[in-house]
């Protein structure tokens, strides 16, 4: 009886449980793996690494919340379903949004459609991306990518803006030094 | 001793406030689950689907199961996000799917001329039932399957036609 009881309540947390994590990950935030080096200078950066393990590869922190707008801004990395393969997920930069003018790889100036955006990895070489398959919807969009969250020498956020204020922050660190003020926020 | 009780009256008073804020969490997480994996409710309006669904609003149960495991076929009637407006989910009738060979007329409201394509791999090809009133692949392409929402089954609203839908007007 005691045994039945116990695996109930445990049942129930564990549902609960899934429940709750379930809804969190569709609707506020995730964290995936990034397979492969196709972003290469910003996740996975070892270009040498044949080991693409779980432990090797970097987790990034995926938001939900630009879903709701679908409003996107030139570099910001987002996570969508390939056009061709849905069950495959990539992770890409945008690089061009609607009703913009795009040239390609082999010369070619194409115009972005309506809700649709350009993407392109970081390394060229390596990507497979709107350079080969063209605009993207962006209803395919699942997520943007804001952190790298493990490994933990690599926590850091995405953007350039985290590393613009670091030098920011140096400068101004010099700037005290050398003249001795310290009246600066 | 007032003070103690007055103390215990409010953390009384705030447990079963958060237990309740819980519950209710917890309930939206249900409600979420339930709309995103198994089923939900659309509301559907406009033209483009007319002799199946009428001009009016009309309230429609989705299935969101079949198109996670590719049974989606030729005929079903889909919710999809509009490939032009993201935020837009539209309700179309599959045509064709990928590898399918789809004759459509081009501009029926001013000439017969049709045009054959080819769907590519990993797209539908999607059409409204009101071939004159429509914005559908005929006006952007066949879409990728990863906009797929769901497949409609059921009419609840207006009560007269409350029903199933499946496979009516083939």
């Amino acid at each position: 009886m005691a045994t039945g009881k116990f695996l109930w309540s445990f049942t129930k947390k564990f549902f609960t449980f899934g429940i709750v994590g379930l809804t969190i990950s569709d609707r506020y935030a995730s964290v995936i793996p990034v397979r492969g080096s196709s972003m290469s200078p910003t996740f996975n950066p070892r270009t040498n690494s044949s080991s693409s393990s779980l432990f090797s590869d970097d987790w990034v922190l995926v938001e939900k919340f630009c879903l709701t707008k679908y409003k996107f801004s030139h570099g910001d990395v987002v996570v969508f379903s390939s056009p061709y393969n849905h069950k495959e997920k990539l992770i890409k930069r945008i690089t061009g949004l609607p009703s913009e003018w795009i040239a390609t790889r082999n010369f070619d100036v194409v115009k972005i459609p309506n809700g649709h955006c350009w993407v392109e990895g970081d390394d060229p070489s390596l990507s497979m991306d709107s350079r080969s398959f063209g605009p993207v919807p962006l209803g395919l969009v699942l997520g943007r990518v804001t952190h790298v969250v493990w490994p933990p020498q690599r926590i850091a956020f995405s953007e350039t803006a985290f590393f613009d204020w670091v030098a920011m922050l140096y400068i101004i660190e010099k700037h005290n030094r050398s003249f001795d003020t310290v009246k600066i926020l | 001793m007032g003070v103690r009780n007055n103390v215990t009256v409010f953390l009384n008073f705030a447990k079963e406030g958060f237990d309740k804020a819980v519950l209710v969490g917890k309930l939206f997480c249900c409600v979420h689950v339930v709309n995103t994996y198994f089923c939900s409710v659309v509301l559907a309006y406009g033209p483009s689907m007319l002799p199946t669904i009428s001009t009016g609003s009309s309230l429609l149960l989705a299935e969101r199961v079949s198109h996670r495991f590719n049974k989606v076929g030729p005929g079903d009637i889909v919710i999809l996000r509009s490939p032009e407006v993201p935020r837009k989910v539209v309700t179309k009738r599959v045509i064709g799917l990928e590898g399918d060979r789809v004759t459509y007329v081009v501009d029926p409201n001013n000439s017969d001329k049709s045009d054959t394509v080819v769907v590519p791999k990993g797209h539908i090809w999607i059409e409204g039932d009101n071939i004159y009133n429509s914005y559908d692949s005929r006006n952007f392409g066949a879409v990728p399957f990863g906009l797929l929402q769901g497949k409609v089954f059921w009419r609840i609203w207006p009560p007269k036609d409350f029903g199933s839908l499946r496979r009516r007007a083939e």
